[in-house]
């Protein structure tokens, strides 16, 4: 196992990847810089995604996070803002206490789902079919609600962009 | 070092080198080839029939200084010439030159393909906005919109190629080619793919992004030096891919007729048509003239789109009743 050190390094990587990206997207107030790290984070994620040998999902995380979502918010920039515009935020008390119980609200969600779940090990579990043909069946039939659903994310990121750059670009001028 | 580290860095070096020899290879085709149509000689002074020109323009790319405009926004300006470059040299990866000559095999060579590319017009997106120049901007808008149109009629025609392969492997879809070649059962949807693929790709007459005559140069106008060779070379590699998969989905790949050249024969047959279609790009260039931007929605939304899931459409039934 000459490549279990380099795996290790490339999730590890990976990780740093995510992180670092998620905390440009969050800082930023060039709002263009703020897309580019969600655009990192987001290939960070489809790393993680090769990491657990599942290039499918890698590749789909790519095409529809980076290469429509992210296309969309650049977009909804580009009309509203000048390159070195920073975006005007105004962070209040009742804000910061919101967004406290959103986040620990999401990570006590998480983290039940996580310590409740049984894991099993994803390669050769079970004897299931694990193919990419397989996988195309049961989303057309089974999970076939669930599949319809995902194509929402893309409307709700159009909305948010127009959202975004709507709020920012008012509050700027006052 | 294990043996598959050492082959993955050796085909990196290899994959990068191709690509700068594929945009001098092309440089040099595009300006011969627009000098002949245009009835004059073209390159001359630098070599053979100025075969090394290219080679002298690339140092002088290298030598030059990088201009950063005041007024620009810095970091995303340096940053937009390499997020245009690094994903185009990506597909390369994974299209099989011949039967033995393929980096990496995939089940899904062709979604890794298309995601690769998608990521191109973030680059253009970014370079335009933060030159902070109107044509630059404007480059920019137009850019976007053609490619995000032109990139279903693209789509929906290699739909219908999957729909009868009934494989996203590019090795597999050449297998399926056994006795002829898919243009001959669908001529339809290789002639909307290489149209949507000449605005995919920037190219006349759907060059609406860099039009010289109004815009200078488009999204890359406040470019110099090795800022404006990325966005050069990411256009060349742009062009090779897009010839690339065409000739693996509608010609056989590197299917043709045996040659004496042993192993050598895949390749050669497969360079011969990729390069056979991007001269037939480049003599599209210089022969048609540059459309208006409302025809080439027009042409998108009202022609190509429709033609194209009808074709998938009567594709669809045509393999479920066969």
């Amino acid at each position: 196992m000459a490549y279990g050190i380099l795996t290790e390094i490339f999730f590890y990587l990976f990780i740093i990847l995510i992180v670092f990206g998620a905390l440009v997207a969050v800082s930023s107030q060039i709002l263009m810089k703020a897309v580019m790290g969600l655009a990192m984070a987001m290939f960070g994620t489809a790393g993680l995604y090769l990491y657990l040998n599942s290039p499918f999902l890698a590749l789909m995380q790519i095409l529809i996070y980076v290469g429509a979502v992210c296309i969309m918010i650049v977009f909804g920039i580009m009309v509203g803002y000048t390159p070195k515009q920073l975006a005007a935020y105004a962070i209040g008390p009742k804000n910061t206490i919101l967004a406290l119980v959103t986040s620990l609200l999401t990570l006590g969600v998480l983290q039940l789902g996580l310590s409740r779940t049984q894991w099993v090990q994803a390669q050769g579990a079970g004897g299931g079919d694990y193919s990419l043909a397989a996988l195309g069946e049961v989303l057309m039939t089974r999970y076939g609600l669930a599949f319809e659903l995902i194509s929402v994310v893309l409307m709700i990121a159009m909305i948010g962009a127009v959202a975004i750059t709507w709020n920012g670009k008012r509050r700027g001028l006052k | 070092m294990p043996p598959e580290l050492l082959r993955m860095i050796i085909a990196a070096v290899l994959v990068v080198a191709f690509v700068f020899l594929n945009a001098m290879i092309l440089g040099y085709m595009e300006r011969k080839v627009s000098a002949h149509i245009q009835r004059r000689p073209g390159l001359m002074e630098v070599g053979p029939h100025g075969v090394l020109q290219l080679l002298i323009d690339g140092f002088k790319l290298i030598g030059k200084q990088l201009v950063v405009p005041e007024a620009s926004n810095k970091f995303l300006f340096r940053l937009a010439p390499i997020l245009s470059f690094a994903p185009c040299v990506l597909p390369f990866v994974v299209i099989p030159f011949a039967q033995k000559l393929q980096i990496a095999s995939m089940d899904i060579s062709l979604i890794f393909i298309l995601a690769m590319t998608s990521i191109n017009v973030i680059a253009i997106l970014v370079a335009g906005w933060a030159s902070n120049n109107k044509y630059s901007l404007f480059g920019t808008f137009r850019s976007v919109a053609q490619a995000v149109s032109y990139e279903i009629p693209l789509l929906l025609s290699i739909l219908s190629i999957i729909l009868i392969t009934n494989t996203f492997s590019l090795q597999g879809i050449i297998a399926a080619q056994k006795y002829y070649w898919f243009i001959l059962i669908q001529p339809l949807a290789f002639i909307i793919y290489f149209i949507s693929g000449l605005a995919e790709t920037n190219r006349a007459p759907f060059d609406m992004p860099e039009a010289e005559s109004e815009l200078t140069a488009g999204f890359h106008t406040e470019y110099s030096g090795m800022g404006f060779s990325f966005f050069f070379l990411a256009e060349y590699a742009n062009m090779f891919t897009v010839c690339s998969i065409a000739t693996v989905l509608f010609l056989g790949g590197w299917k043709g007729i045996p040659l004496p050249l042993g192993d050598y024969t895949g390749i050669f047959w497969f360079m011969l048509k990729v390069y056979g279609l991007l001269f037939v790009m480049i003599w599209i260039r210089w022969t048609f003239p540059r459309v208006r931007f409302d025809q080439l929605m027009t042409f998108c939304w009202k022609y190509l789109i429709p033609f194209s899931l009808a074709n998938l459409l009567i594709t669809a039934v045509l393999v479920k009743l066969i």
